[in-house]
């Protein structure tokens, strides 16, 4: 393979992982602090991906169509947080309703499964004329633009009365209840802005691959669930800023990983299961790293203990 | 100040499960009341609380805290009027947040959130000084994740958090029965003097005859979801604890049943 195309795929795949972060990074949202297994995702990214895709097709501006995507995607988190604060049923189950019946919105807003974007403009074409770039690198510096925006954004709500207000509920609800605060929207809340992020990332996607389709959420929250472990894995916990660009650059090397596997002609169609491996390996090994350090110090402070023991018929250091 | 007449709690109604926790209670305190509830297990004391915080909606019965009527109010809305410290040390704190951001949070009690900064430098600066008021040496920890702090600390934590905005009534719900007696004597001391120093009116349920008897101005003792005994004042002050139970007996024609109550003694 040439230099070139390999720097492409490289490129591209760095910047689908951008793309997809911001999925991820409403997944953590959900995920992580609202502790909320939040299962709209495949549904409400198909959601952007469709509003934005049908908008550009009737000649909206590419950048109201991600715009409305992002309401869309809030108005789907709306609908879970109602089933779930205000008709009592369970996170999960909840979630589960509200992707089924997106299922269908969905296909109406499309109006047909597949929506090529073919000779229309996209945010992505119009960037990529106006800084006059050719698209991996224009959409790499356009996706990359956003996700640090995101992050931002995040960062300033997550500090705010209402942001920790957010993050205590999903730690205890019921202590936030005792300071005063209606859990029931905070629940709410957090999931209107999850969705959002997760639709504006559907929409982004769509505009740059040129095309939307209902398959294109499925296996979202996995994809979610894959990047925010291996973006805690091996990267920054420290503080909270840099907990979210970790899920940046974790969604980039799973997209990266996601690459190889297609060069080395997996086919495609094997490609979910790629997904579930490594996602059970990304669930799995920060245990068993845990465990193994563990028992490491385990022994060496054994030796270290057992070795001022004279007593060599039982031979205390052989225990260790 | 608190008032409430004809409460009644039945748990599960209509199924096998039925408790009535809360039989047909009446209670009105006085502002400055710091009233020490005690009695056996399932007497309903846990009940009584949750019932006044809103946690669930009584069976029968009204609630007013200054005059408001609260019964049907949800816990979010009460929240104003109380400040809670549980028998768990990890429900009162969330354990993810920092000790800053745990205060930051308890004084927003009772106002409105916007999206102002969670936590300025001026508040911090302030509940350092708080803190160290605890004696516990954790003003140098204040950004420290709070699920690293001991149940003891926590708990202490959790008062500084319910007294913060000070509250109109105080509810204790056995805040130092998970703790070892050292840590223990340490909490009640920082009750007794966080109470005294805001004037608070206060309900500790405590299952320690000596405390019940050594805390407060008023001593209620409940059985089978009623208020058996309710000393007060002069008569409360002479108490021993081979009185409170002969008094018991005689009110509610039972011995006390409470192993730990005695065992505490
Ligand atoms: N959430 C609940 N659901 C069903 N029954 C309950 C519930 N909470 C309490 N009960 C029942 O109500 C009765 C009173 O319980 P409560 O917790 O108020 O007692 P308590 O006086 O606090 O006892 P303890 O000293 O053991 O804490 C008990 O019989 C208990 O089993
Ligand atoms: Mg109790």
């Amino acid at each position: 393979m040439s230099p070139e195309a390999l720097l492409n795929i490289g490129v591209s795949a760095i910047s689908q992982g951008i793309i997809w972060s911001i999925m991820s990074l409403g997944v953590y949202i959900t995920y992580r602090l609202l502790n909320f297994a939040d299962l709209t995702v495949d549904a409400s990214f198909t959601t952007g991906g469709a509003v934005s895709a049908i908008m550009i097709t009737q000649g909206y501006s590419p950048i109201l169509a991600l715009i409305c995507a992002l309401i869309a995607g809030m108005g789907t988190g709306f609908i879970t947080g109602f089933l779930n604060t205000r008709m009592n049923i369970s996170a999960l189950l909840s979630s589960i309703l509200a992707q089924i019946g997106l299922y269908s919105i969905n296909l109406r807003i499309m109006g047909k499964p597949n929506l090529p974007l073919l000779r229309v403009e996209t945010t992505f074409k119009n960037f990529s004329e106006w800084i006059g770039l050719r698209d991996p690198f224009s959409s790499l510096i356009l996706g990359f633009t956003v996700a640090v925006a995101v992050v931002c954004i995040l960062y300033w709500f997550f500090g705010t009365e209402i942001g920790c207000a957010i993050r205590a509920t999903g730690d205890n609800p019921s202590m936030v209840r005792a300071l005063g605060v209606n859990t029931k929207n905070t629940v709410l809340l957090g999931l209107i802005l999850a969705n959002g992020l997760v639709a504006l990332s559907g929409g982004l996607l769509a505009q740059s691959q040129g095309f939307a389709d209902m398959g294109m959420g499925t296996g979202a929250i996995v994809i979610g669930l894959a990047t925010i472990i291996i973006g805690e894995v091996l990267f920054f916990k420290k503080n909270f800023m840099l907990r979210l660009f970790g899920i940046v650059f974790g969604s980039i090397v799973y997209r990266i990983i996601i690459a190889i596997v297609l060069q080395m002609k997996v086919p495609s169609q094997d490609l979910k299961l790629f997904t579930a491996i490594i996602v059970a390996l990304a669930l799995w090994i920060p245990n068993a790293l845990d465990q193994n350090r563990a028992r490491r110090a385990r022994k060496s402070a054994n030796k270290e203990l057992f070795a001022g023991d004279q007593d060599t018929n039982n031979g205390g250091a052989s225990h260790a | 100040m608190l008032n409430i007449k004809h409460l009644r709690k039945i748990f599960n109604p209509g199924t096998p499960n039925e408790t009535m926790a809360i039989y047909d209670l009446n209670l009105h305190l006085k502002p400055g009341d710091f009233v020490t509830l005690i009695g056996g297990n399932g007497a309903g004391k846990s009940t009584l609380l949750n019932c006044i915080a809103g946690v669930y909606p009584p069976s029968a019965g009204v609630i007013t805290i200054n005059d408001n009527d609260v019964t049907f109010k949800p816990e979010h809305k009460r929240a104003n009027y109380l400040g809670r410290v549980f028998q768990d040390p990890m429900l009162g704190t969330a354990g993810n947040m920092s000790i800053a951001e745990n205060l930051a949070m308890a004084a927003r009690r009772g106002k409105s959130r916007g999206l102002g900064w969670g936590i300025s430098k001026e508040e911090f600066d302030q509940y350092k000084e708080y803190v160290s008021r605890l004696d516990l040496g954790l003003e140098n920890r204040m950004s420290v994740k709070v699920r690293l702090l001991s149940g003891g600390q926590r708990q202490a934590l959790t008062l500084l958090m319910a007294t913060l905005q000070r509250p109109d009534l105080l509810l204790l719900d056995e805040h130092t029965a998970a703790l070892d007696p050292r840590t223990a004597d340490k909490v009640l001391y920082v009750t007794r003097r966080l109470v005294k120093e805001n004037n608070l009116t206060t309900m500790m349920i405590t299952h320690n005859m000596r405390q019940a008897i050594e805390f407060g101005n008023r001593l209620i003792m409940m059985n089978h979801g009623r208020i058996v005994l309710d000393i007060e004042g002069e008569d409360k002050k002479g108490l021993e604890v081979n009185d409170l139970l002969k008094r018991f007996a005689a009110a509610s024609g039972e011995e006390f049943d409470s192993d730990r109550a005695l065992l505490s003694m």
